[in-house]
Parts: C-alpha cells; structure tokens; sequence
C-alpha cells in the first residue's frame, strides 16, 4: 500500500494536512493546546488582532440557536504589541504553521498590523478578515464593498511577500466575485465563510437575545449554506479556498473538500470538542485509506454533477 | 482540565424541580477545588450543540455531584440521566474559592440555585472555621439545604424563615459574627450578588463571589462571557478568570 500524503497547498503555503482551528476559536494557542497536540494540526489561525486593544463587546455575547450559536465579541483582542510581546513566544514552540488573523476599522491598520507581523519568522501567512459582522468600524463595511476588499488585498500585499488569505463574508449576493477580487487584488488563496449575521429575540422581554442585537451565526447549522459558497466559488474563480462553516466531523470535512475546498478550518466545533481537530485528522486518513485515496489533495473539488 | 465520560451513577429529584446528579469522573474528581464547575454535553449529537455549565456541588471519591433545575432544553435532557446513561464531561474549570485562609467564620450566602458550589466548600473548610449558611428563594420549594451547616432560611413570600431577603437574614443575623475574621461566600442570581457586594463593601468584610454567565466553551477561548471590571476599562472571562471572584474586582 503506498504511502497517504497528507499535504495540501494553499497559494505558496504548504500544510502537513488540511486541518486547521480557525481564528476566534483556539485564542493564541495556549488553552486548545491542553487538550490537542497542535504539532499534528495543519495550521491554527490566531484570534483576530487589531493595531490597538479591543475590549470587545458587552455582555450578553453568545446566544445558542437551532444547532448553531450566534456570537457579537466584538474582536476582543489584547492588541498588537501584546500579541507579539506575549503570545508570540509561546506560539514558536507549538509545532504548526501559525496564521495570523487581522482585523482593522481602515485600510492602514489593515497594512500597518501587515507590515509589523511581516517581520516576525513564526507568523507564516495572513488571514485578513473584512467579513466580521460584530463591530461598527471595518468588518462587513469592507465585506461586502467589492471594490473594498480589492483594494485591502492590493495594499497589503505590497506590504508581504507571505501567503495571503483573504476571509469572505457569506452575507453578500454573490460570493465568487468577492473571490475574484481578492484574487486579482493578489490574494493566494480565500477562507469561506465567516458568520452569517443573524438575531435572536426573548419572546417575553421582546429584547434581542445578544447585547450587540445581531451576532454571527455559526455552527452545524450554517454547513449547507458555507458548503454552497465553496461551491460557488469552486466554480467560478480559480483560487484556492478553505473552507469554513460548521464543520463537526470528518465526514463534514471531506464533504468541504469534494465541494471545492483545498483545506478547511474548524471554528465552533473547537469549543464544544477541543479534540476535534486531532479526531477529524484520524477520521480523513481512516476515509483515504479505505477508499484508496492516495494524496488527499486529489479530493479538491472532485465533485461528481453528473 | 480534562475530558471525561463518566456514568451516570444516579439522578435523584429531590424538590419540586431540582435534581441531584452524581457521575462516576475519577479523574475530574481528583483534582477539582470547590467553586469550580463542569462543562456538561448532555446530548451525543448537535442539538442542543453547547455545553452547559454546572458548579461542582459535591465531590466523594471518585464521584462528582452536581445540582440543577430544569431551565430549559439542556437541563431537561440531563433530568432524565438514568444510573448508568454515559455523560461527556469537561472539567475541572475556572478559577473556585480561596478557602484555605486564616478566618474565624465563613458566612456561606446562597440564594435559590446558587447554593449549588457550597456542599464542596464547607467540606474542605478547616474544622475550626464556623460555617453560616443562610439560604433564601422566592418560597420554600426554592430553598437547597443539602450539605450546609448552619442554617438560616428566608424566603419572598414568608412560606419558610424569614420573610425577606437573604441580606435581611444575614442583616438580623450579624451579632454571630465578627466583621475582622469572617469572609463572605456567596452565590445566586446577579441582584443579590450585588447586594451582597454593597454589604461587605459597606462592612468592609471580605468577600468572594461565584458568579454565573452564558458561555460556549469553558475554558476562555470563544471570549462569550465577559464580566465588567470594577476598575478600569474591560472584561474578565467568567469561565477562566472566575467563576468565583473578589467582590472588589467586580463590577456588577
């Protein structure tokens, strides 16, 4: 039997295999390494980071729906000097490829934030992220202006010569040409989707369920609908794409990677699982080996439509 | 911090909605501290899709107990646990009480369901510490006195002790203790929480609160249960730097 290889490409970024812990749902690393060894994951792919500290949001954050759970943070985060001062070091010894996630109210933080990361070695690549629905500045302002995320992409690649991941909101009208312009503004690759923004009100109080009125729903319940955008974008736009949006199990995970994905990221899964990530791994070699596949990249949009 | 799946070891009912549920979790149960809690799967697929939070209300060997009501979904599929039914489990979490301290007398302050972490922590209490429970509830159904010491009772509606508040209890109760050598442990719903707060502010006594908040994972990474602190700008996460707090760190 020959050997399963695991490898995937993303643009110029190569990972040991597809799965990767998404930003917002593994912190810096630390917590999520009590319970996986991250030296077996694909990539991990930080807690958005801004220029400045972000409080975040007031509570009440996180509301649990029909198998899903809506969430307004609020890009809660400790900054960057913070980040580079104390999370940095830890993060050079988990053993993966670390992706920077950043998040920005304007165009310049979005490339200063690039520019101080490019220098640091352990950060390998970049995940912009102009889809959060939860803040007023930057986020889907961005998300969903084509011309926005074009020229985002364009700035901050002139900025770094590193993997350049641009994270697509799924509350647009057509998501391949979001794809497209994050391509040709020099992206190497895309991550679909981020939240779909949804609410929640209490029937007897008649107030919304989060502080923030609307949050980003996430979980299995958004799987056809992200499974859908990969899709799309598969179709349309030649780009790699990670796909993202309620995956909980292997079977999830292959069924991204027919879609259309060349990798893919668990985010909610992390915080009800935190081993999921090591058995989604055992469970796509276990899929492979049974179905003699080889080079688990061959599954990329294998989609069968006939 | 650990994953276990433990069984079901029994599930008693033991007021009109409260549930006693005692899981074999050796491991959990070796290391927990009182005021620590559990976060709970009670269902093997993704409805509902989150954990759900419990105190550690009592710890016996290799057994860990825990003490609900049926709120809602969540708790009612855990009400219906039988003997030997396998529950998924994680935890120890947080941050419990410090009890370990040099005090004369531990005022235990328990409203409704948040007499849940107490059974533990008067436990573990060195002997020659005077435990105080004082209990309150909308009504008598609503009182837990399982694993207290001591026990004072006050309800809304005057069905059991005092009618009044548990600060009322606790107010008319005050010659039983010295301010200078007492700390205050208290949990329930966020108004007496506040209460409470203002009390040992007021009296300059000291004082820990376990505090309760909506939360996904448990164990600081999804940032969903933020608790605004008394100084400064910001948030502590109430499921890594609490659940239990000094009264002065918090704002509430």
């Amino acid at each position: 039997m020959s050997e399963l290889n695991l490898e995937v490409q993303i643009g110029s970024l190569k990972l040991k295999n597809p799965v990767m812990l998404a930003s917002g749902t593994v912190g810096y690393g630390n917590e999520i390494s009590k319970f996986v060894d991250l030296s077996e994951i694909g990539a991990i792919v930080t807690k958005s980071i801004s220029l400045k500290p972000r409080i975040g949001n007031p509570p009440q954050r996180i509301v649990e729906t029909a198998s899903g759970m809506l969430n307004a943070i609020g890009l809660a985060n400790v900054g960057l000097d913070v980040f580079i001062e104390e999370k940095i070091p830890y993060l050079q010894n988990v053993g993966t490829i670390l992706i920077c996630n950043i998040a920005a109210g304007s165009i310049e933080e979005y490339v200063e934030c690039t520019k101080v990361l490019d220098s640091i070695d352990t950060v390998k690549a970049f995940e912009i992220n102009v889809s959060c629905p939860n803040v007023k500045d930057g986020g889907l302002i961005f998300g969903n202006d084509i011309n926005a995320v074009r020229t985002i992409t364009e700035q901050v690649r002139k900025v770094t010569d590193k993997p350049l991941i641009i994270k697509l909101s799924p509350n647009v009208s057509k998501i391949a040409d979001f794809a497209n312009a994050a391509k040709k503004g020099g992206a190497d690759a895309v991550s679909a989707i981020n939240t779909l923004v949804g609410t929640a009100f209490d029937i007897y109080s008649r107030k919304p369920k989060i502080k923030n009125i609307t949050g980003g729903l996430s979980g299995p319940a958004i799987k056809p609908v992200a499974l859908a955008k990969v899709f799309e974008i598969s179709k349309n736009v030649d780009i790699p794409i990670i796909g993202i949006g309620g995956i909980s199990n292997w079977k999830d995970a292959i069924e991204f990677m027919i879609a259309g994905a060349a990798a893919f990221q668990l985010g909610t899964i992390n915080f009800v699982n935190p081993m999921a990530g090591i058995e989604i791994l055992d469970g796509i070699k276990k899929f492979c080996r049974e179905n003699s596949i080889n080079n688990i990249s061959d599954l990329t949009a294998s989609y069968n439509l006939k | 911090m650990v994953i276990e799946t433990g069984s079901v070891i029994s599930n008693i009912k033991f007021a009109s909605n409260v549930y006693l549920l005692t899981v074999e979790l050796p491991q959990i149960a070796s290391i927990a501290e009182p005021g620590q809690f559990c976060n709970i799967k009670v269902s093997g697929n993704s409805y509902p899709l989150l954990r759900r939070p419990f105190s550690i209300a009592d710890v016996n060997g290799t057994h860990i107990t825990f003490i609900f009501n049926i709120v809602g979904e969540g708790t009612e599929i855990l009400s219906l646990k039988k003997m030997g039914n396998r529950i998924n489990i994680l935890g120890p979490l947080g941050q419990g009480f410090n009890y370990s301290l040099k005090i004369e007398t531990a005022v235990v302050i328990a409203g409704g369901l948040g007499a849940a972490p107490f059974p533990f922590l008067i436990k573990v209490f060195n002997p020659k510490v005077e435990v105080l429970s004082f209990i309150g509830g909308r009504t008598e159904n609503d009182l837990i006195t399982f694993g207290m010491k001591n026990i004072f009772l006050s309800t809304d509606d005057g069905s059991a002790g005092l009618k009044g508040t548990v600060l009322d209890l606790v107010a008319q109760n005050q010659n039983l203790f010295h301010t200078n050598n007492t700390k205050i442990f208290a949990c329930g719903p966020t108004p007496m929480l506040r209460a409470v707060k203002n009390y040992a502010d007021k009296n300059k006594i000291d004082c820990e609160l376990s505090v309760e908040n909506v939360m996904a994972c448990g164990f600081g990474v999804c940032q969903g249960c933020p608790i605004k602190k008394s100084n400064g700008d910001g948030y502590y996460l109430v499921c890594k730097d609490g659940p239990v707090f000094n009264a002065l760190d918090i704002a509430i």
